[in-house]
């Protein structure tokens, strides 16, 4: 991770008086780990949120900063913005806070420790698009300091629209873009068929610009800084810093160099090598992504950094910015029939080939995970993923299928272990996190 | 026979038999949402059918309120076919005959652009059939007095109870069938128990 | 025309008539849904893929111009 030293340079926005500028780490994350920042501490560290007077201006320093979605689709930001800003009549702007993935907390934590660059953000993308109407779309029991933040804001007349907050239902869907206008909408947080996508035809039938809450508090850094500054951090293709939660075990070794245990929300610069991110321990593979994610053999984590244009040689991608690294001493099948089995008890039902083929594809998993299984199985595994991905009206197949595809590949050692009768594991407990309710009712989806 | 009594003879029977295809077409429709099949013929024979009676249906009503209008022995105006209650004579059910007619060209003109419709739009039209049936079943036993007894009111009687069963048949599938939410886990508990349980035990060890 | 045979999944109950109309480009899986082929519909095949259009009792398939 390079932490390059402070420079001093003009804040392009606010114009005239120099203020110190970090050009290193952390920009999202507060100065001092832990303490979150209040409205007086924002603007001290970072200058005036900068309005620039009109919507469409701020889009072309987007573009040039390439700064992609971080809520896990790596879209270009400008895109949806340029989108969005070119229709015509009523718009809106969401943030979405949503974060739907069991393994991450990037998204809560920003809105605890940086609530304020995430509104400046949401303010920024509302003028940038000409939207009349703001909202943040978040799971419940974020915290007060959101709240405080909004209120201080009011007070302090900052900012331009009213945020209404809507509570998203802990369901893993909650957060893709068309379940979140439906649920907006009144209605329950499953996905609708696209097109039309929600930057056309979103929210009331008005075109949407949805933002995940971390690819705003970047955004509202670029509007300050400027998009030269943005890039002097991460890659040419993916610039920028990106925040990753990163799971490790308590290893069965307790190595004396695992200094990091359990789970981490870290702000990381892209580009960064996989092996400074992850402590020394002994480990079968690493999760990456999160659950629709890949899994990668610790062997090849030497080679690896974290942006996508290297993960993409493994198969793997940022997605939603989890790194879990399952210690060596844990069952990687048992784990991914675990996520499988809750992946499928959460898709929407509402697409055919998704509502029959994944929750044979966990039971399938499940047996694998057993002691010996049936020979058919891993044939029938291979057949379900296959009919069920891109034909669904979302991802879910698709990226549970990604999931399943890579659990087979770097797991298919233990795959033989288990079918002969063993098991390589010597702890049994739950690794990945999981959240212990299924949904069971349409009230679940609301 | 003299020209109006055949006219009138072609009234009443193509009404009958109106009455008849109407009953087919419901079944048919029914047959169709809930993916029935009729034995020995493809899938699309039952969509296809139920399309194709309920255009020769409308046929025969064509006829039925032509022969009506030209018979002279009662006056009967031509629009009374489709505006209801504009007809002198038998002005009630006559008016129902009207009615009933309304909503099947409703039904039929919105299903001929359904392509460009709303489908929420199309399907709450289309669920006037369930009141377009029993007005034509009104219509048919209240103008017609050779409905009133005989074998032409046991053939109408087993319309109507073909309909009801057709419909409660329907109401019960509609009970049962899952809602959306509950999908997921009904496929679960189909393939997924004795595996599941096993995955269970592996990890709570 | 280049058009391209497409399914709304949430719409598609799996009635099978589309499959029956156009067996050249749809077939149906395991569990009675459609695959369908996804390249431009032959000009050949136009007027029947039309047909498995307007044929679909759920108004889940859809021809849209690429």
């Amino acid at each position: 991770m390079t932490m390059a030293a402070t420079n001093e340079t003009t804040n392009e926005a606010t114009g005239g008086a120099a203020r110190p500028v970090a050009s290193g780490l952390p920009r999202l994350l507060p100065l001092v780990p832990g303490v979150p920042e209040d409205l007086r501490a924002h603007l001290a560290r970072y200058g005036r949120l900068p309005y620039r007077g009109g919507p469409g201006l701020l889009v072309h320093a987007i573009e040039e900063a390439g700064l992609t979605g971080r809520g896990g689709a790596a879209f270009p930001v400008y895109r949806k913005l340029a989108l969005v800003a070119r229709a015509r009549g009523r718009k809106v702007v969401v943030a979405n806070g949503a974060e739907s993935e069991p393994a991450s907390h990037k998204d809560g934590l920003l809105l605890r420790a940086a609530p304020n660059l995430v509104l400046d953000g949401l303010q920024l993308a509302a003028e940038a698009v000409g939207a009349g109407e703001a909202h943040l779309y978040l799971h419940p029991g974020v915290g007060p300091e959101l709240l405080q933040a909004l209120h201080q804001r009011q007070a302090a007349g900052l900012d331009r629209l009213g945020v209404t907050i809507t509570e998203a239902p802990p369901r893993f869907l909650a957060g893709q873009e068309s379940a979140l206008v439906n649920r907006l909408g009144g209605g329950p947080a499953v996905p609708t068929f696209v097109p039309p996508r929600v930057s056309e035809r979103g929210l009331g039938g008005a075109p949407t610009l949805v933002q995940n809450v971390e690819t705003l508090a970047h955004l509202a850094l670029i509007a300050r800084y400027g998009p030269r500054w943005f890039r002097t951090l991460g890659t040419a293709q993916e610039p920028g810093t990106m925040l990753i939660t990163v799971h490790t075990g308590s290893g069965g070794g307790s190595s004396p160099r695992s200094q990091h245990r359990g789970t981490q929300v870290i702000e990381a610069e892209i580009g960064t090598p996989l092996r400074n991110l992850i402590p020394q321990q002994d480990a079968h593979a690493v999760l990456v992504g999160g659950f629709h994610g890949a899994w990668l053999p610790i062997d090849t984590i030497g080679t690896l950094t974290l942006d996508n244009a290297s993960l993409r040689t493994h198969g793997a991608a940022l997605g939603a910015g989890v790194v879990a690294v399952l210690p060596a001493d844990r069952c990687g099948l048992a784990e991914a029939a675990r996520v499988v089995r809750y992946l499928a008890a959460e898709s929407a039902g509402q697409c055919g080939p998704c509502l029959n083929g994944l929750p044979r594809m966990a039971a399938a998993l499940a047996e694998l995970a057993g002691r010996g299984h049936r020979r058919q199985v891993r044939a029938d595994l291979e057949r379900w993923a296959g009919l069920v991905t891109g034909r669904g009206a979302c991802n879910h197949p698709d990226g549970t299928v990604r999931f399943v595809r890579s659990t087979l590949t770097v797991f298919a050692p233990e795959i033989s272990l288990h079918a002969r009768g063993h098991c390589s594991a010597t702890n049994h407990a739950p690794f990945l996190p999981l959240p212990a309710a299924l949904p069971v009712s349409e009230e679940d989806w609301i | 026979m003299s020209g109006t009594t055949a006219f009138w003879y072609a009234s009443r029977a193509t009404g009958i038999v109106a009455l008849l295809l109407l009953t087919a077409v419901l079944v048919l429709g029914i047959l169709v949402n809930r993916q029935g099949r009729l034995p020995g013929l493809p899938r699309f024979a039952v969509t296809n059918l139920h399309r194709n009676i309920s255009l020769l249906a409308v046929a025969f009503i064509t006829v039925h309120v032509l022969t009506a209008v030209l018979d002279t022995f009662v006056s009967i105006p031509l629009l009374s076919g489709v505006i209801p209650f504009a007809s002198g004579y038998e002005r009630l059910w006559l008016g129902l005959g009207a009615i009933s007619f309304d909503l099947m060209l409703a039904m039929i003109i919105t299903s001929l652009v359904r392509g460009r419709l709303n489908r929420i739009l199309w399907r709450a039209i289309h669920l006037l059939a369930y009141l377009c049936w029993p007005v034509a079943f009104a219509h048919s036993i209240g103008s017609s007095k050779d409905l009133q007894h005989g074998w032409l009111l046991d053939l109408s009687i087993a319309c109507a109870l073909v309909v009801a069963a057709a419909a409660g048949w329907r109401l019960a599938s509609a009970a049962r069938q899952l809602p959306r939410a509950a999908r997921v886990a009904a496929i679960f508990a189909q393939h997924a128990p004795h595996a599941n349980r096993q995955a269970q035990q592996r990890i709570s060890r | 025309m280049a058009d391209t045979l497409r399914v709304n999944p949430i719409n598609c109950t799996g009635h099978g008539v589309c499959a029956e109309v156009l067996p050249e480009l749809i077939s149906l899986d395991e569990w009675g849904y459609p695959i369908i082929d996804p390249g431009p519909v032959p000009p050949a095949l136009d007027l029947e893929a039309r047909r498995a259009v307007a044929a679909c009792p759920a108004l889940a398939l859809k021809l849209t111009r690429k």
